[in-house]
């Protein structure tokens, strides 16, 4: 059943609301910089498609369009915090932080500067435009920075909460976003907080754990309830904040199902499933699964069709999860 | 324009930070000697004469800003850092050493007055830039505060230098002054062999920058470009200092071999004074 304190959106198996996640950052940056006057942004030739073109026509003077150049957007975004502005930079994630991981370590991290990265496009379900534009790296690339805050929001609703939360942190965050139209699980009502993860289903005598991040909670979902229709009992559990990750809850549930799956849409080496482990290896080693995408790069192809070659759908999802309950 | 008065005790801080520069380097047994000894005529300026700011107060918010992208002549950093009186004199034996707040290459944290940390090169102009664009923000295109940004010519080799320097171009922020320390050295050799830089001064004007070439030793000419810099309003400045790397010690002068590396201890004496003598000759002439 979906969790009736989370306020979710109670027709989402019925007809879901469609919408991209950077529409939701987009609309939380606007409000961030109506409600700070410290907020700026700046973004690399991208500014329609991560949707900082909100932020953009509201505050032209705060808006700084830098072109094609995101090694120089991150240390430029240093700066500016460095004279106490709240800087959020944009482009894909394939570019930012693919292409300025050093600069973001250094200018950012290192410097301890309150710089906010976002990444859209993340992901192979970008889609179209193929393995050299999915970002399935940066989950990886960004939690091993000392004090950068990783944040994948599960739906447009939840991205632009992750946004105004993240204007309001003292300290580097990374946000991730996607292209594609996800559906929207939440509601203005559902809790976000840095540092919390949120159980969002839960069927009767669960016997598996599902940890997901980001666009797979949706995936995640489908498959709780068709698993729950076979009889199967699972709990999902939403993790927008990679990092900080609340441990403490992450052993409760290993404790309390004794096996855990982890979803990604991100290489399943060095992201989210990672962190779970390390986090069970030490304290409570249970039998667990991590679905990313195995060592491989994207390709071509609708979304849907993506998800299903790379084994991140809610079917794939059913199957793996079945696979770790036998075993 | 400087007094001789003046231009005579800018000489005689530079000789005094290219000794602590010396010593810091054989104490520490590592670190960069070249462009330190090379840079320390451009830190004796800024931190003797051109920089507004209060060593007592390292977070005063109406300071200028220096931001240092080539960090790896973090020893001439330091040296003036001390003498203008950000620390103690004593403390500049500490470089390099575990629990140091002289880092290897300068880290913001650990040492207040350090702007930025740097190191990895080509990602100071970026940040200068973002400092100076806040600032043209908050207090408008008159705003009388500078950022100046130092670099070493090596490291404009770095991609991300010409990104900025193309959204310098485009902003043209008043109160942006870049100085490149133009010793012709890098780590594997001299510039021109390494990867050819010339002409140099046409690049950055095609970038729309406002160039000047001076003498990086000559303390006339280094302060009269950073005042004709100042008064620039509709474009970022660029002040091509030439210096000479090593300079004062002729064994270090001009030799890439010693970009990298500290003075050996049993030439330290002698090292001393050469620079003495070399300087006293200056005093006089």
């Amino acid at each position: 059943m979906l969790n009736g304190e989370l306020f979710l959106d109670e027709n989402f198996f019925k007809e879901p609301k469609q919408e991209a996640l950077r529409m939701g950052f987009g609309q939380g940056l606007l409000e961030a910089g109506k409600k700070d006057a410290r907020v700026v942004a700046a973004c690399a030739d991208l500014t329609g498609s991560t949707k900082m073109d909100l932020f953009r026509d509201e505050f032209p003077d705060r808006f700084f369009e830098v072109g094609i150049t995101e090694q120089h957007m991150a240390a430029f975004a240093s700066g500016l915090a460095a004279m106490g502005k709240i800087p959020f930079v944009s482009s894909y994630a394939m570019f930012s932080p693919g292409r300025n991981w050093e600069q973001i370590r250094t200018t950012v991290c290192y410097n301890d500067v309150p710089v906010k990265i976002v990444g859209s496009h993340a992901g192979i379900s970008v889609g179209p435009d193929g393995g050299t534009h999915q970002a399935i790296e940066d989950i990886a690339l960004m939690r091993i920075l000392p004090r950068m805050i990783v944040l994948a929001p599960m739906d447009s609703v939840e991205a632009k909460k992750a946004t105004l939360e993240a204007a309001k942190i003292d300290a580097p965050v990374y946000i991730r976003l996607a292209r594609e139209n996800t559906p929207v699980i939440s509601t203005e009502k559902t809790p976000f907080k840095i540092g919390e993860l949120y159980e969002i289903w839960r069927s009767e005598s669960p016997k598996l754990t599902i940890f997901a991040t980001g666009t797979s909670v949706y995936q995640a979902l489908r498959a709780a309830k068709e698993l729950d229709d076979n009889g199967v009992g699972t709990i999902v559990v939403s993790v927008p904040s990679i990092k900080p990750l609340d441990k403490e809850s992450v052993l409760m549930y290993a404790h309390e199902t004794e096996k855990v799956l982890t979803v990604e849409n991100h290489q399943a080496a060095g992201g989210f499933g990672s962190a779970i482990a390390e986090v069970l290896v030490e304290e409570k080693p249970v039998p667990m699964k991590i679905m990313g995408v195995k060592d491989k790069f994207g390709q071509s192809g609708k979304p849907e069709e993506l998800l299903e070659y790379y084994e991140l759908d809610a079917p794939a999802i059913v199957r793996a999860s079945e696979e770790l309950i036998k075993r | 324009m400087l007094s001789d008065k003046e231009i005579k005790d800018l000489q005689k801080q530079a000789l005094q930070i290219r000794i602590d520069v010396l010593e810091m380097l054989v104490e520490a047994g590592s670190g960069h000697t070249a462009g330190s000894l090379g840079m320390a005529d451009i830190f004796t300026l800024l931190y003797f004469h051109t920089l507004r700011h209060n060593p007592k107060d390292p977070f005063w918010p109406e300071r200028d800003r220096l931001i240092l992208s080539n960090g790896h002549v973090a020893p001439v950093l330091y040296a003036a850092m001390a003498r203008a009186g950000y620390m103690p004199v004593s403390e500049l034996k500490e470089l390099r050493k575990f629990g140091s707040r002289l880092q290897g290459h300068p880290h913001r944290e650990f040492l207040p007055g350090v702007e930025t940390s740097s190191g990895p090169l080509g990602e100071g102009l970026s940040q200068a830039l973002g400092m100076a664009l806040a600032d043209r923000l908050d207090n408008g295109h008159n705003s009388s505060r500078f950022f100046f940004c130092l670099m070493g010519d090596g490291e404009i080799n770095e991609g991300n230098v010409w990104e900025a320097a193309l959204h310098a171009g485009k902003e043209k922020p008043h109160n942006l002054i870049a100085i490149i320390d133009r010793n012709d050295i890098q780590i594997d050799g001299y510039t021109h062999e390494v990867m050819p830089l010339e002409p140099l001064a046409d690049k950055w004007e095609a970038f729309g920058w406002h160039v000047q070439t001076v003498n990086g030793h000559d303390f006339v000419e280094l302060e009269s470009a950073i005042e004709e810099a100042k008064v620039i309003n509709n474009k970022p400045s660029m002040i091509i200092a030439l210096t000479v790397p090593g300079k004062g010690v002729q064994e270090f002068e001009r030799n890439p071999f010693w970009h990298g590396r500290p003075p050996k201890e049993e030439d330290l004496k002698r090292a001393i004074e050469e620079l003495k003598k070399h300087y006293e000759k200056e005093l006089i002439d």
